[in-house]
């Protein structure tokens, strides 16, 4: 396999330049001022805390991002395992050594930032399966003994993540890697199996869940329940978004949130002011970004030679995919709050830094990709 | 080589393929999401729009000034004064029982009222203002303002509360504001829109009857406020409208007299105008104080007016019913004479008693006196005599005049506590007591004993409308420009048609009589009762024109007099109290050129002559003293009547 990459002629950075999908660039620019326009707006139109974190981490993972697609497709190829490995590693020192903030243990300290290994995972698992399946025919996906590895791979980071506790991400963690594994065609039946097992094992998961998980689900089902406890975030994102009708409160109007009556509005629902200031209009202008990157990601996938730059872009688009689409149906009362943030909008260092270095390793693939024959 | 390119190309078009399936999920999904952000932001943007609102809009109401009510000669009887109250936000309080043993410090704050605000706050939202004293004397209220600082969640707050100028002479007709309870709520729908923390409402009296026009519109203050309920900034500021002042036909200079006069005795005295039916003078007597309800009565206070005897807290005036005794006398003169069922010349000799169908009937001088005509039966107030018309005109007769002129009916009927009365005839007694009617009972009815039930009010009207000549008058106790107005207008072309001797019809002024001469007769028949000897009220009379009145004495008995009791003479003022008759006088002043009729019921005041005609002797030079006065503050009309 290694020898796929060797036969290639290496570009020159100039060339390299030329070749870089400018509208995915511009697509993510783009993204990343409307969150730095967002983020100023949940702290009352101040040049805050927030809005600076988030203003210069942007930049530096937009430049993470760009150092990431000049490195050889090769490299990523290479390093993919133990890039996994590294991940998981930092996983079971969260385990150990993590700092624990509102009741759960996810954070490294690297005494400037903290780091959350969990949303890296996201991406390396992805890497992992897109290399461990690439060179597997397609005909044997589905042997045994190419299963058991991918069947840990997966669920060794999910269990930690899970235990954290963290149950949003590593659902997410699990959606991104089972995506791929379909993708390299695992067969369909098994995935049917697989999903009746899972709905029947499901009263007992739910029973291995903390009380506050549980009357998330409880709440999801019926937000009045509660509404001043469990059932008040997800009452107030909807009061938020529905009161934002077609062209929205305007920016910095968005009575919900400047008046604090919207929950995490940094993160998980930064949606929520969004659509809240900017109404439905608004909403749609901001999916219709979001599918133009997942777009801009598929087709550098789709014009990818190898199999693994292949699987890795696609894989990726659906990860990204799921990202958004869970995030935004949580917010708009679809799914149970999981905590899932909003790829490049939420607030958060870690998250940013997964989806930018992700968007970074398919930028490579385009930047390889062969010209011609 | 060939074949692994093979299988490279293989897999690739599978993951392509699995690819476009994942894609058509995603979107689905995407679908789902926009129909999502469709259904919440254009279907049902109007309800989260207004619950949006709901979270982020706060009103508070501004308690509005209540109406002022003044006395005819604008002295205000109740009016708003500045009280000092200490409000409070239970959420701004970061430690409430810190704050109670500050309170408990700083002003008269006992254990008992701590029990009572928890009791409170508990049926409140934290961020509703909750008045935890709400009148403050001036020293607490300072010592409040010296330890602020000191404190958090609590704000001394200047407010206006209600106050009764005078102690109690008046607080049957203005009654009393309180504060709203749940059952107010229940029935009155404005206090439900209002719906202010500490609002008062008018509870009795004319509080009660002009509640909704005096309490005024509240001002507004609209604020947005976050999600922990602090106000971020005012939006919007509606000055409220002061409630609508009203003006009382009562003097209460006058009012305040009569009240000193009655003392400790239990009764009313009434006061009317004879033409325009203003009412001057209504006191009920023991009375209360208006202002201890205003921020709530003690318990102690409470239990001492609902024990008395003396029945503080009825309107005697309206909702007292008592026999009318000998006043209902002029009444049945007049039925008789209008009915043509005797003439004034009959005469009938009293020998004390007199026996019919199987009964003895007294007259209240047992020697009896002698031959009696119309006038010297009025005059004398003999029993005989009127057992005798009673009988010839019936009681269905009398019934008929008696409501003519006021009885049996309501004469305000805004106040709820008037009561109507009753005028006995035998469709009455049938209906009512399911029994027919025996003659000796018309006997009785002829002086005013046995079914008969008149209030004060209904004899200082019937009274009236004899002195005014006959003429039905509406009587008013709130002042209207308007209403008096028709009035004077009715009467000043009466006054011109009669000094020009013309007998035309006056479409304003409605006729109770038949033949004036009978009215004249029975005013000439009352002037001799009070101005010559042998009169039952000689003894109260006043010689000069000015002050000369003329009126009918009443004893009405309340226990039936057994023969023993007959014999051995006994006294009023040796029975107990409550035994005792009531003493009744109905007058009207001046003689020569009436003005004014009374009418004084004293409960248990013994004989008309000696409990009642001495007091209605100085409330009329009174009220005939400040007839000047009041003639400055009215349309000056009948000068020349």
């Amino acid at each position: 396999m290694v020898e796929i990459y060797s036969q290639r002629d290496n570009k020159s950075i100039k060339d390299k330049i030329l070749s870089l999908d400018y509208v995915l660039i511009f697509l993510i620019l783009l993204l990343g001022i409307i969150s730095i326009l967002a983020m100023y707006s949940t702290e009352q139109g101040k040049f805050g805390y927030y809005t600076k974190s988030h203003l210069s981490r942007f930049f530096i993972f937009f430049g993470v991002f760009l150092l990431v697609s000049f490195f050889k497709i090769q490299f990523w190829f290479r390093t993919a395992y133990m890039f996994y490995f590294l991940i998981l590693i930092l996983l079971l020192f969260v385990e150990l050594y993590g700092v624990t903030a509102s009741g759960s243990k996810r954070w490294i300290n690297l005494f400037y930032i903290n780091l959350q290994p969990s949303e890296l995972m996201k991406v390396a698992l992805i890497i992992f399966l897109s290399k461990y399946y690439c060179k597997i025919p397609s005909d044997s996906v589905t042997n045994f003994k190419y299963l058991y590895i991918p069947f840990f791979a997966l669920l060794v980071p999910a269990y930690l993540v899970a235990t954290q506790p963290d149950l949003g991400t590593s659902l997410l963690i699990i959606l991104g890697g089972v995506s791929v594994i379909w993708l390299t065609g695992f067969r369909l039946q098994y995935f049917l199996y697989s999903s009746l097992i899972t709905i029947c094992l499901l009263p007992v998961a739910i029973s291995f869940l903390k009380p506050y998980q549980k009357s998330r689900i409880l709440t999801f089902l019926n937000p009045e329940r509660d509404p001043l406890g469990a059932g008040y975030q997800i009452i107030q994102s909807k009061i938020a978004i529905g009161s934002g009708g077609i062209f929205g409160k305007g920016y910095l109007q968005g009575s919900q949130s400047y008046l604090d009556y919207l929950p995490e509005k940094h993160t998980d629902f930064i949606f929520t002011l969004f659509s809240e200031e900017f109404g439905l209009i608004g909403s749609f202008s901001l999916l219709l970004i979001y599918i133009l990157i997942i777009y801009r990601i598929y087709n550098i996938g789709n014009n990818a030679k190898d199999n693994f730059a292949k699987l890795y872009c696609f894989g990726f688009a659906t990860a990204f995919f799921i990202y958004v689409a869970v995030n935004m149906s949580m917010v708009l009362g679809l799914l149970p709050i999981v905590g899932a943030p909003l790829p490049i909008m939420s607030y958060g260092g870690s998250a940013m830094l997964s989806i930018m270095m992700g968007l970074g390793i398919v930028m490579s693939c385009k930047l390889n990709e062969r010209s011609g024959n | 080589m060939l074949n692994f390119s093979e299988t490279f190309q293989n897999k690739s078009k599978l993951i392509t393929r699995r690819m476009f399936i994942l894609t058509t999920v995603k979107v689905a999904v995407f679908i789902g999401i926009i129909s999502r952000l469709f259904y919440l932001q254009i279907s049902e943007n109007i309800k989260y729009r207004s619950l949006s609102d709901k979270n982020r809009l706060r009103e508070w109401k501004i308690t509005p000034q209540r109406g002022i009510i003044e006395d005819y000669f604008g002295n205000k009887i109740a009016k708003n004064k500045q009280v000092f109250q200490l409000h409070m936000v239970p959420e701004d309080v970061p430690n409430i029982q810190q704050l109670f043993f500050q309170l408990a410090r700083i002003i008269d704050f006992d254990e008992k009222s701590k029990i009572n605000l928890i009791k409170r706050l508990k049926k409140r939202r934290p961020w509703e203002t909750i008045i935890i004293s709400d009148n403050l004397t001036w020293r607490d209220f300072s010592r409040l303002n010296i330890f602020l600082h000191e404190t958090q969640g609590i704000k001394p707050v200047v407010a206006v509360a209600r106050e009764y100028i005078e102690h109690g002479s008046s607080s049957h007709i203005i009654g009393y504001v309180s504060e709203v309870s749940a059952k107010d709520l229940q029935n009155n729908k404005l206090l439900r829109e209002i719906n202010l923390p500490g609002l008062r409402t008018g509870k009795n009296g004319l509080e009660k009857i002009l509640n909704n026009i005096m309490i005024g519109k509240p001002g507004l203050q609209r604020f947005e406020v976050n999600a922990y309920g602090k106000r971020i900034k005012e939006l919007k500021f509606i000055k409220g409208t002061p409630g609508k002042n009203f003006r009382i036909t009562i003097d209460q200079e006058l009012q305040k007299f009569t009240s000193k006069i009655m003392e400790d005795k239990s009764g009313s005295i009434c006061v009317m105008d004879i033409y325009t039916g203003d009412i001057v003078v209504m006191v009920s007597n023991p009375t209360f104080d208006s202002n201890k309800f205003v921020h709530g009565i003690s318990k102690t206070d409470w239990q001492e007016l609902i024990k008395n005897d003396k029945k503080p807290l009825i309107n005697k005036p309206m909702a007292g019913l008592y026999p009318p005794g000998s006043t209902i006398k002029p009444i049945v003169a007049l039925s008789a004479l209008e009915n043509d069922v005797i003439s004034t010349k009959l005469t009938v000799e009293c020998r004390g008693s007199v026996d019919l169908y199987d009964h003895t009937y007294h007259c209240w001088k047992e020697k009896g006196h002698g031959y009696m005509n119309l006038r010297s039966a009025i005059k004398q107030s003999c029993d005989i005599y009127f057992y005798e018309v009673a009988r010839r005109l019936g009681i269905d007769r009398l019934a008929v005049t008696a409501k003519q002129f006021g009885l049996g009916k309501k004469v305000l009927p805004i106040f709820n506590e008037e009561k109507s009365g009753v005028v006995p005839n035998t469709e009455w007694k049938s209906k009512y007591i399911g029994k027919s009617w025996y003659l000796g009972e018309t006997l009785i009815s002829g002086i005013g004993q046995g079914y008969f039930q008149t209030t004060p009010i209904q004899l200082c009207l019937m009274m009236a409308q004899i002195a005014n000549g006959g003429y039905e008058i509406k009587p008013r106790i709130i002042d209207d420009k308007y209403v008096v107005q028709s009035t004077i207008d009715a009467w000043r072309y009466e006054f011109y048609l009669k000094n020009n001797n013309l007998s035309l019809p006056n479409p304003n002024l409605k006729k109770l009589f038949r033949n004036q001469e009978n009215i004249k007769f029975v005013l000439d028949a009352l002037y001799g009762a009070t101005n010559e000897p042998r009169g039952t009220s000689y003894r109260s009379r006043f010689t000069s024109d000015k002050y000369m009145f003329a009126g009918k004495t009443g004893t009405s008995q309340i226990r039936r007099i057994s023969a023993e009791q007959r014999k051995l003479k006994l006294k009023n003022i040796d029975l107990p109290y409550e035994q005792r008759d009531h003493a009744l006088f109905i007058a009207f002043a001046p003689y020569k050129k009436p003005r004014y009729s009374i009418s004084v019921v004293m409960e248990h005041g013994g004989a008309g002559s000696s409990g009642a005609a001495p007091l209605a002797k100085k409330v009329i030079k009174k009220v005939l003293d400040r007839h000047e006065l009041r003639k400055k503050y009215q349309l000056d009309l009948f000068q020349e009547a």
